[in-house]
């Protein structure tokens, strides 16, 4: 029998009070490369990537790291597994310093090529800036802060969610242009991403969801345009039409209903 | 020459009051718990150390050396079990649940060491004292007493940055849900928190009980509110502030004993709800952000 997935989510189905946010969600990340989820706003993406954090209990189902059953493990004994995130709005420890949330990073830290000096050398800027208080940086110093305080854990799997959310175009490029530098240290990636284009440019993978459910997967390159606007904003099965001049017709109205329409174009 | 002695010993009263004030103000900076029976705690603290002079011989002075470490422990296992289950479901529970706890140590104490007043005995400490000039008389057991206060404050600002355990305990209050991603145990964070919180108030009390007579229900009567008083018109989150805090309403109950003696107490919460009407978020207060 082969080798297990390193992350194996297993159907699983997550509620926030009486709305459920995930239907049987089920996904095997094998080790290595990017791996992007994209779907519109409330499509369950960042719910997805909270509960493998641990942050949220799913109702039922189960998560799996290298096939050990880490469902129950609170998120600080999942950092010690293996799993570690760069929240939504970056959510640094305000008052600490920069060199101090990374020290925070850490606590569980794993064995590996990740330290604080390794930090430093991936951001040029922040040896330098150490000892000033995070809430002070900008939105990208923040950023590259907290990915700084994911990665000293030596994780086997990164969470990255919305990195670029708020952010300007080129510090958004800046970071994912350290995406490569992350990987060759062994690390596989799993990023929630809003911005369509810059999630097919960087994954060697896409899942997409829509209203809770893997809508599509495959690689960027095999799937076509038309596969993902389906899938991202989905179409009734009874005006399930051949693709042609109609559907065309059919998908735009979708885009200009949806609120993910603007991102898609950029 | 009657106001300068007034505010002398106001000051070195005000001491003790930020002794008491310190733990309230860590808990609830940390943990969002609103102890209120710290101001009991610090009464059973009081009693306890009663106990351990009369058990071991120590002298009073040194039976700190006894309770802290029991109130640092208690205090642990008390986070972790009852306020943590308190706080999975609410803040407003964890003011329930404390208020209980208040009631509960009230009653206990009555049931087994009766309502009458008691005193750690400390000897010849309670009279000495030296004089500065012909008006202003300084005791040294108020001194010490501010003394201790003092290092207390400052170990602890030490400690909080400067530590790793501190470092977690600033982390954690800052985004508790971000320290866990990060690795932190938050949990244990608090119950490091709350020992810390208990073996100051363990502290005070002690300090309390050498400094005038106690009763099971001087902790709600008065313990309580001078820790609340001093923690709000100190600031909270500021440790110096609590310090502040404390060492003005000292002030202001001594000011107020020099015009009657009977408005010691009136003074002291008047100037508390002036400084709630000028200055709400506290002298040292950082001002309220989103």
């Amino acid at each position: 029998m082969t080798s297990p997935p390193l992350l194996e989510v297993r159907e699983l189905n997550v509620h926030h009070g009486q709305l459920q946010a995930l239907h049987a969600v089920s996904l095997a990340v094998p080790a290595g490369g990017v791996h992007a989820m994209i779907g519109a706003n409330g499509a369950g993406k960042s719910t997805l990537l909270r509960t493998i954090a641990g942050l949220h209990q799913p109702t039922t189902g189960s998560i799996l790291l290298e096939g050990e059953d880490v469902t129950r493990l609170r998120p600080e004994r999942r950092v010690a597994a293996g799993i570690a995130m760069v929240p939504e709005g970056r959510r640094l420890f305000a008052s600490l310093t920069v060199e101090e949330n990374l020290q925070v990073g850490l606590t569980s830290a794993r064995k590996g090529p990740w330290n604080l000096a390794a930090v430093y050398d991936l951001f040029g800027w922040m040896r330098d800036r150490r000892a000033q208080r995070a809430g002070q940086l900008s939105g990208g110093e923040q950023q590259a802060v907290a990915i700084g305080r994911a990665i000293v854990a030596n994780p086997r799997v990164l969470l990255l969610d919305e990195l670029s959310l708020g952010l300007a175009p080129v510090v958004v490029r800046r970071i994912y242009d350290l995406l490569p530098r992350l990987l060759d240290s062994g690390v596989t990636v799993l990023l929630v991403e809003q911005d369509v284009s810059q999630a097919m440019k960087v994954a060697d993978h896409v899942y997409c969801l829509l209203e809770g459910r893997i809508t599509l997967q495959g690689r960027p390159l095999e799937l076509t345009f038309e596969q993902i606007e389906r899938a991202y904003f989905g179409i009734s099965s009874s005006r399930n039409l051949p693709a042609g001049p109609p559907a065309q017709a059919e998908t735009g109205a979708g885009g200009n209903q949806a609120s993910g329409a603007g991102t898609w174009s950029g | 020459m009657v106001w300068v002695s007034a505010i002398v010993q106001g000051i070195l009263v005000g001491g003790l009051f930020a002794l008491f004030a310190c733990g309230l103000s860590l808990m609830f900076g940390v943990m969002n718990v609103i102890n209120l029976a710290h101001g009991d705690l610090a009464v059973i603290a009081a009693y306890l150390a009663l106990g351990a002079v009369t058990v071991t011989h120590v002298p009073a002075i040194w039976s700190f050396v006894i309770v802290v470490p029991i109130f640092a422990g208690g205090g642990y296992l008390l986070q972790r079990t009852l306020l943590q289950a308190a706080l999975n479901r609410s803040v407003l529970t964890t003011l329930l649940v404390t208020f209980g706890l208040s009631v509960v140590i009230e009653n206990g104490l009555q049931q087994f060491f009766s309502a009458n007043s008691r005193a750690l005995n400390i000897g010849n400490l309670i009279t000495e004292s030296f004089s500065i000039g012909s008006q202003i008389t300084i005791a040294y057991l108020d001194l010490g007493i501010l003394v201790v206060a003092v290092v207390v404050l400052l170990g602890l600002q030490f400690f909080l940055s400067s530590s790793r355990h501190g470092r977690l305990i600033r982390a954690v209050a800052d985004d508790r849900e971000a320290a866990q991603i990060a690795g932190v145990s938050y949990r244990h964070v608090f119950g490091i928190a709350a020992a810390i919180a208990f073996g100051t108030v363990a502290l005070a009390g002690i300090a309390f009980g050498m400094y005038q007579q106690f009763d099971p229900t001087i902790g709600t009567d008065q313990l309580l509110l001078f820790a609340f008083e001093a923690v709000v018109v100190g600031g909270l989150g500021s440790l110096w502030g609590t310090l502040a805090g404390g060492v003005l309403l000292g002030v202001a109950q001594q000011l107020g004993a020099v015009y009657n003696a009977a408005d010691q107490m009136l003074a002291g919460q008047l100037f508390f709800l002036l400084v709630l009407l000028i200055r709400p978020s506290g002298i040292f207060g950082r001002k309220e952000t989103a």
